[in-house]
């Protein structure tokens, strides 16, 4: 079987296809949430050494893989719009770009939640922190980049090379940023090594994790169709569309 | 079940505020950014709405 | 057979020669920068050296990053960027080599001046050593990753400061293996390791860099 997938990458057969999409994602990104909580907060133990404050990694670790995940898509949606010249592939890595920030956003504030009763302080600078922190700046790069650029096909080609350039630094990055650290820091304490890796924690983890990002593509979704709607606004489909609307 | 009562869990073991600021602004950002897109895509098809009827 | 890009390289540098306060401009910027740092902490010699390695990174830094926007606007203006677009020369290596005349107008003058104002900040001889060996390694990728910046921010309003929002977080692993020398060698180890990751840098961002400017030059400009 052959699907035409140009067919399926014009905005005007993406945008009801996508709509459809939605509702789906959404709810698995529900049931997926309830499971999750239902882990972390009934299922799993006390940590013996942090108590109850532990948590928080339910939010936070899911929250910093779905950011550096997020970054890799969109870097492959980019690198996928430049080569093949496809519109629909810029559009989904401009939409991905806020929503990856946001979750970069949320691992930095619920991170400094957890340490301020850890460590006593609200910013340490460790390694998974300072990564994320440098995550947020190449995020906000790329956003203020394709938002500063007036001609939509400049912006996301602009945009596409300054993803994949990114893509390519985040592991000299990071490992810089553990290399800076274990040099400064010694073996103080280590965010990913403090609670015991239980079965049940791991399964919650990733429960919330694949609720996140089951969210991320419904957002995602939602956003690429207002792209789509903003950019095509004197296209008929679009004016049909709108005065169907009311 | 891990939790004695119910103020129990909302007392989280004495790290309340830390445990339930941090999942409360999870939820806050979700929402907010469903709302926001949901006003975006209202606008943008109210606008080419003026468009269409000009 | 490839001399056309020593032809842009001795043009870029004939035309710094020409306006020698651009030159000036980043030189002065280094300084005024690593000079307002003692102002703000005070002149204890032991705090001073201690925080040497990274405030002169950091001026190194953000002194090459201000001449960043220069590198193709002028070229961009009177057209002969174009010109560079057509030639039958390979795009990347012309690129190269006007990324190399930046270097060494804007580049280069700051690992010369470094070492007096390490003098200032009471760094020991070997560490000053140290310091001119770890911007020698480290600038030219820092001109070299620049370059992509520049060339994607080219025409755009507010671009100045784009730059420094898309540059500045991948300088970080340079800023860290640059200033990591020259505290290791402060504290009486061997840069060996940091020296030999800044070059490692510096090589990884010469093969890669040219390429991506001058795939951005070709999306802006187009």
């Amino acid at each position: 079987m052959k699907i035409n997938w140009f067919k399926y990458s014009s905005p005007q057969t993406f945008y009801p296809l996508a709509g459809k999409m939605i509702p789906w994602f959404a709810w698995l990104a529900t049931i997926l949430a309830i499971a999750g909580l239902y882990i972390s907060f009934v299922i799993a133990p006390t940590d013996f050494q942090q108590g109850e404050a532990y948590r928080i990694i339910f939010v936070h670790v899911p929250a910093a893989w779905m950011s550096m995940v997020i970054y890799i898509v969109m870097a492959a949606w980019a690198g996928l719009g430049l080569a093949l010249n496809a519109r629909l592939s810029a559009m989904m890595a401009q939409a991905l770009a806020p929503t990856g920030a946001i979750f970069t956003l949320l691992a930095l504030v619920t991170g400094s939640l957890w340490g301020k009763p850890m460590w006593g302080a609200w910013w340490v600078w460790d390694a998974r922190l300072t990564s994320e922190l440098i995550l947020l700046f190449l995020y906000l790069g790329f956003i203020a980049l394709q938002s500063s650029i007036d001609d939509p096909r400049r912006a996301d080609r602009a945009g596409a090379l300054l993803a994949l350039v990114g893509v390519v630094n985040v592991p000299i990055i990071y490992f810089s940023v553990k290399w800076w650290n274990t040099l400064h820091q010694g073996s103080s304490i280590n965010m990913g090594a403090a609670p015991k890796m239980a079965a049940t924690m791991l399964l919650g983890m990733l429960l919330m994790a694949l609720a996140f990002w089951m969210y991320t593509v419904a957002v995602g979704l939602m956003r690429v169709r207002c792209i789509m709607l903003e950019r095509e606004r004197s296209a008929d489909w679009v004016k049909a569309l709108s005065l169907g609307a009311k | 079940m891990q939790w004695a009562s119910w103020s129990a869990f909302f007392n989280m073991g004495g790290y309340a505020l830390y445990v339930w600021v941090s999942f409360g602004l999870t939820l806050l950002c979700v929402v907010w950014e469903v709302l926001a897109l949901r006003k975006r895509s209202a606008q943008a098809l109210r606008l080419s709405r003026l468009l269409a009827q000009e | 057979m490839n001399e056309a890009w020593i032809i842009v390289l001795k043009r870029d540098l004939l035309l710094a020669f020409r306006r020698r306060s651009d030159v000036a401009t980043t030189l002065f910027f280094f300084l005024i920068v690593s000079s307002l740092f003692p102002l703000g902490i005070g002149p204890e010699a032991a705090v001073l050296s201690s925080i040497a390695p990274g405030v002169l990174w950091v001026a190194a830094l953000l002194a090459g990053m201000i001449s960043l926007t220069r590198l193709f606007a002028a070229d961009f203006a009177d057209g002969s960027l174009e010109q560079m677009l057509i030639a039958p020369q390979p795009l990347a290596l012309l690129v190269l080599a006007k990324i190399l005349a930046h270097w060494i107008v804007c580049g280069l003058p700051v690992v010369l001046l470094a070492p007096l104002i390490g003098l200032q900040y009471a760094l020991p001889n070997e560490s000053l050593l140290v310091l001119v060996w770890s911007l020698l390694l480290g600038t030219p990728a820092l001109s070299l990753i620049g370059a992509i910046g520049a060339a994607l921010t080219l025409g755009v309003r507010g671009s100045g400061l784009l730059v420094a929002l898309l540059v500045l977080p991948l300088y970080i692993p340079v800023l860290i293996f640059g200033a990591g020398a020259v505290a290791a060698s402060q504290h009486g180890m061997s840069a060996q390791a940091h020296l030999s990751l800044l070059a490692a840098c510096s090589i990884l961002a010469l093969v890669l860099a040219p390429l991506a400017t001058a795939a951005a030059l070709r999306i802006s400009v187009e």
